[in-house]
């Protein structure tokens, strides 16, 4: 899993709508290059939810570049738009887990495929049971 | 356009499908003629496929997630709820090099960041076995891409995705109109073949809001029974009998 797909990724658990961003809890981190693409990264820049990847690249260990908030200069500066690459698209989380901010629910990332899937018991109907099936510490990570 | 459609699909003839079809997925897999077809489209006519993100909902083995790379995709994202497709979808990226993101997950449950991809591609299950799953995938897929989603749905259902489209403010576009050949998969299958007429459409959803989606699947959400998603024990049960009546109603809101 690239960062650029973390940055999309919500919580799945019910009743959680403030689930994002999930945290990163890597174990396996791989790095692959590939072919820098200015215009692809240029029209990402401004559409990406800039902190949760700033954090995200922090918790990886590749945010050296990246600045805090991206300013108008930073989108036309080629330094700073290879950083952007390489953290986005390099940087592959092989093993691990991603966490839902909420309710701390780890989704097992497993081969860089995380499993947001839910157990049966997290799939309820009744509003009640909806909140009680998210339990505040860590559950068991989805086998996959 | 430097790639020739004819190369595309010839190029995805080297993908395999699934090895043992899901029937309770609705597991067809998408030619390489279609996925090619829609892919090429997509990109030469639209501009919606060459330096952007891609989300292929329903990926399957990975059809269109390939296409989408061949034809020139930035990055693309592919979800499935199946992890033996997603292990084939994964297998078959290897064999091609080619770099995606893999995601398991149902379309019910699934939640991602509102337009945080440019555009959807979706060869959904046609609702047979859930009904209305595939009008869950379109609104899932509305609601993610910040321009357009394409999809196949079944030409006698164009009406319903009209009506679903005018509701969330979208509009579409009707990109051709294709047979969709599934071969005799299954062991009930009494014909050698059945040709489905569908649908292949861009859906701009440029205009769309998160919150008109929403309002969509909220009501739905009501209609429609929700099934537990780890469906493997169901799976394996059912791979070698022939049908029964769903266990689930079929019952939802909202005309087809």
């Amino acid at each position: 899993m690239r960062l650029i797909t973390h940055n999309m990724l919500k919580s799945s658990v019910r009743g959680v709508e403030d689930g994002y961003p999930l945290a990163i809890e890597a174990e396996e981190v791989e790095t692959e290059e590939t072919e820098f693409n200015q215009e692809f990264i240029e029209a990402m820049v401004g559409k990406l939810e800039w902190g949760a990847f700033v954090a995200a690249a922090t918790t990886l260990g590749v945010a050296e570049g990246l600045p805090e908030e991206l300013s108008d200069e930073d989108k036309g500066n080629g330094e700073v738009l290879q950083r952007i690459h390489h953290a986005l698209l390099e940087v592959h989380v092989i093993t691990g887990f991603l966490v839902c901010p909420s309710t701390g629910r780890k989704f097992k990332v497993h081969k860089g495929i995380p499993n947001m899937l839910l157990h049966e018991d997290e799939v309820v109907e009744d509003g009640a049971a909806a909140a009680a099936a998210a339990p505040a510490e860590a559950a068991a990570a989805a086998s996959s | 356009m430097a790639i020739k459609l004819k190369h595309v699909e010839a190029a995805l003839e080297s993908v395999e499908v699934f090895s043992s079809p899901k029937y309770e997925l609705e597991q067809y897999p998408t030619s390489p003629h279609l996925a090619a077809r829609m892919i090429f489209t997509a990109a030469t006519s639209f501009e919606d496929i060459v330096d952007r993100h891609v989300l292929d909902l329903g990926c399957g083995t990975g059809m269109l997630s390939i296409a989408s790379c061949f034809l020139g995709a930035g990055a693309v994202t592919g979800i499935d709820i199946d992890p033996d497709a997603i292990a084939q979808a994964h297998e078959n990226l290897d064999n091609l090099e080619l770099d995606a993101d893999l995601v398991l997950s149902d379309i019910e449950h699934l939640k991602v960041a509102p337009k945080s991809v440019d555009t959807v591609v979706s060869n959904p299950p046609f609702g047979t076995r859930h009904a209305g799953i595939d009008s869950v995938f379109f609104l899932q897929g509305a609601r993610a891409a910040r321009n357009a989603v394409y999809l196949l749905y079944k030409s006698s259902t164009r009406a319903h995705f009209e009506r679903l489209s005018a509701q969330i403010g979208a509009s579409v576009q009707l990109v051709a109109e294709m047979r969709f050949d599934i071969p005799k998969m299954y062991a009930f299958h009494r014909q050698k073949s059945v040709d489905i007429e569908v649908d292949m459409v861009r859906v701009d959803v440029s205009s769309v809001t998160p919150a008109a989606v929403d309002a969509v699947l909220a009501d739905r959400a009501a209609a429609l029974p929700s099934a537990p998603v780890d469906l493997a024990a169901e799976l394996a049960e059912g791979a070698a009998a022939p049908p029964a009546a769903p266990a689930r109603s079929n019952a939802r809101a909202g005309g087809r």
